[in-house]
């Protein structure tokens, strides 16, 4: 499973990546690895604000639903289109396929998420 | 992860099958990607290891007699050789389960059942035998069961048997053939709504069999496919998966599969009387197909509302692989049955315009 250094990690597989007070938040390569092939996704609007782990959206693989959640609290900046038509993006690279962008709302809740090395431990603990 | 494993466990796991339980069976839901599998079996050519499912054998003088009265279909009218679908009813007219039904002679028929409900359906037909000249064996245990389902499939099997294929028309089969010098029965059915055949060997010859098609299949663009494929492939040619589109509580004239359903034979069937008289009386919901208008997944379960009252549900729901757009079957209040009528789909709680559309799904494609 690829896990990316630099990036924050959830227990429900989300990654975030902090630029500032700004951040990019995806889904990891065990989340994209274990839905099978992604054919829907579901994203909020530009403007949206959510809380630290309140669902934004939704990635769909053939058989299943499976909601994401925020890793963190903020208001949506921007919203990555290119997943509406081609949502085999996040199959392809989960990582360069952000799903959203957002202004934090407080960053002392990124003291709360794994670093990589915590998730690598968290995964193999999951297996 | 506990459950019962087919002959051909190590096969899927080797070939990176991601293993599910279903049914209590061990099975792989897909090896390389839904997609691609469901994709070769519409294209060229897919194997499914389907072991898990049941085989009843029903023997004796009074084979015929005692079936005709189980099952819905007219059996006094089966050829030998001929296979044909059916479904086995309660009193109620509800679904004990749908199967097939492979006559061997008037004395002799094999059932093949839904791996969910083999012992189910064994119990049901040992309580319903008494007074008939028949015995019951479930050969369950004893049955390995391969699909060879697609375009390329018939090619692929010609390669491995000495008999000439096209002599074996849709919905027959034929006993005692060597597939890759292997003895076994095949049948020209499937589960797909493609071309293919479904090969039944012992337990101990199926690794043989299995290796030697996957093998000649290559250069036909054979790939081996899991129970997801099989899902999509089979609710996109509209046949039923039982628990979704029929079951103790949805009966075939609602599911629209009336076509099984003999009222007219001369045989008294289980089912019969409650049956007629709803034929006669009209029914109150009725299965169509559905097309989503707007963005989104219709699954399994969820509500269909007119208006804001709730008018049935989605029995089975994908977005298809092979149409590439949102459809959906659901049974409904039959007053909103009409086609081209608007309703909406609750999609995780949101509401989602959708058309009443007919359940042809793969017409014209």
């Amino acid at each position: 499973m690829k896990v990316m250094k630099d990036l924050y990690y959830t227990k429900d597989h989300e990654w975030v990546k902090v630029e500032g007070d700004l951040a990019y938040v995806g889904i990891t390569d065990y989340a994209q690895s274990s839905l099978g092939d992604i054919v829907y996704v579901e994203l909020p609007e530009v403007d949206d604000e959510f809380e630290k782990e309140e669902a934004f959206g939704a990635v769909e693989s053939v058989k299943a639903a499976s909601d994401v959640f925020m890793p963190v609290g903020g208001k949506v900046v921007e919203v990555n289109e290119e997943l509406i038509d081609d949502p085999a993006l996040l199959n392809a690279d989960p990582y360069e396929n952000w799903m959203i962008k957002i202004e934090i709302a407080d960053k002392a809740e990124l003291d709360e998420l794994m670093t990589s090395e915590e998730y690598e431990k968290f995964l193999a603990e999951e297996e | 992860m506990d459950g019962r494993k087919t002959p051909l466990y190590e096969e899927h796991v080797k070939l990176g099958g991601k293993i599910v339980n279903y049914a209590g069976w061990l099975l792989p839901v897909q090896y390389e990607g839904l997609i691609p599998e469901h994709e070769a079996v519409r294209n060229k050519a897919g194997l499914f290891d389907v072991s898990h499912m049941g085989a009843i054998r029903v023997a004796g003088k009074d084979a015929e007699k005692f079936l005709d009265y189980l099952l819905t279909n007219d059996i006094s009218k089966m050829k030998d050789n001929q296979v044909v679908y059916t479904f086995m009813c309660y009193p109620h007219g509800g679904v004990v389960d749908d199967l097939l039904t492979y006559k061997f002679s008037n004395e002799e028929y094999v059932l093949i059942v839904n791996a969910a409900n083999v012992d189910k359906d064994y119990d049901w037909i040992m309580d319903k035998k008494e007074g008939f000249d028949v015995e019951v064996e479930n050969q369950s245990d004893e049955t390995s069961i391969l699909a060879l389902q697609g375009p390329e499939a018939v090619n692929i099997l010609q390669k491995l048997v000495d008999i000439d294929l096209s002599e074996i028309k849709p919905f027959y089969l034929r006993r005692d053939v060597k597939v890759a010098g292997i003895n076994a029965m095949i049948s020209r059915t499937g589960y797909t709504g493609e071309d293919g055949f479904e090969i039944y060997v012992d337990n101990e010859g199926v690794l043989k069999v299995w290796d030697e098609l996957l093998k000649v299949g290559k250069d036909f663009g054979l790939k081996p496919a899991g129970l997801g494929a099989r899902d999509t492939l089979r609710f996109e040619a509209t046949l039923p998966l039982y628990g979704q589109e029929i079951s103790e509580e949805i009966n075939p004239l609602e599911a629209g599969l009336k076509f099984f359903v003999k009222l007219n034979k001369e045989a008294d069937f289980i089912g019969k009387e409650a049956l007629t008289k709803m034929q006669e009386e009209g029914l109150k919901r009725k299965m169509v197909g559905f097309e989503l208008k707007g963005r989104g997944i219709p699954r399994e379960g969820y509500e269909v509302q007119k208006d804001g009252k709730v008018i049935g549900h989605v029995t089975t729901g994908y977005m298809s692989p092979t149409l590439k757009k949102s459809i959906g079957n659901a049974l409904i209040d039959v007053n909103e049955a009409e086609i081209g009528n608007e309703v909406d789909i609750m999609v995780r709680n949101k509401p989602v315009k959708a058309v009443i559309r007919d359940r042809k799904f793969l017409q014209n494609r």
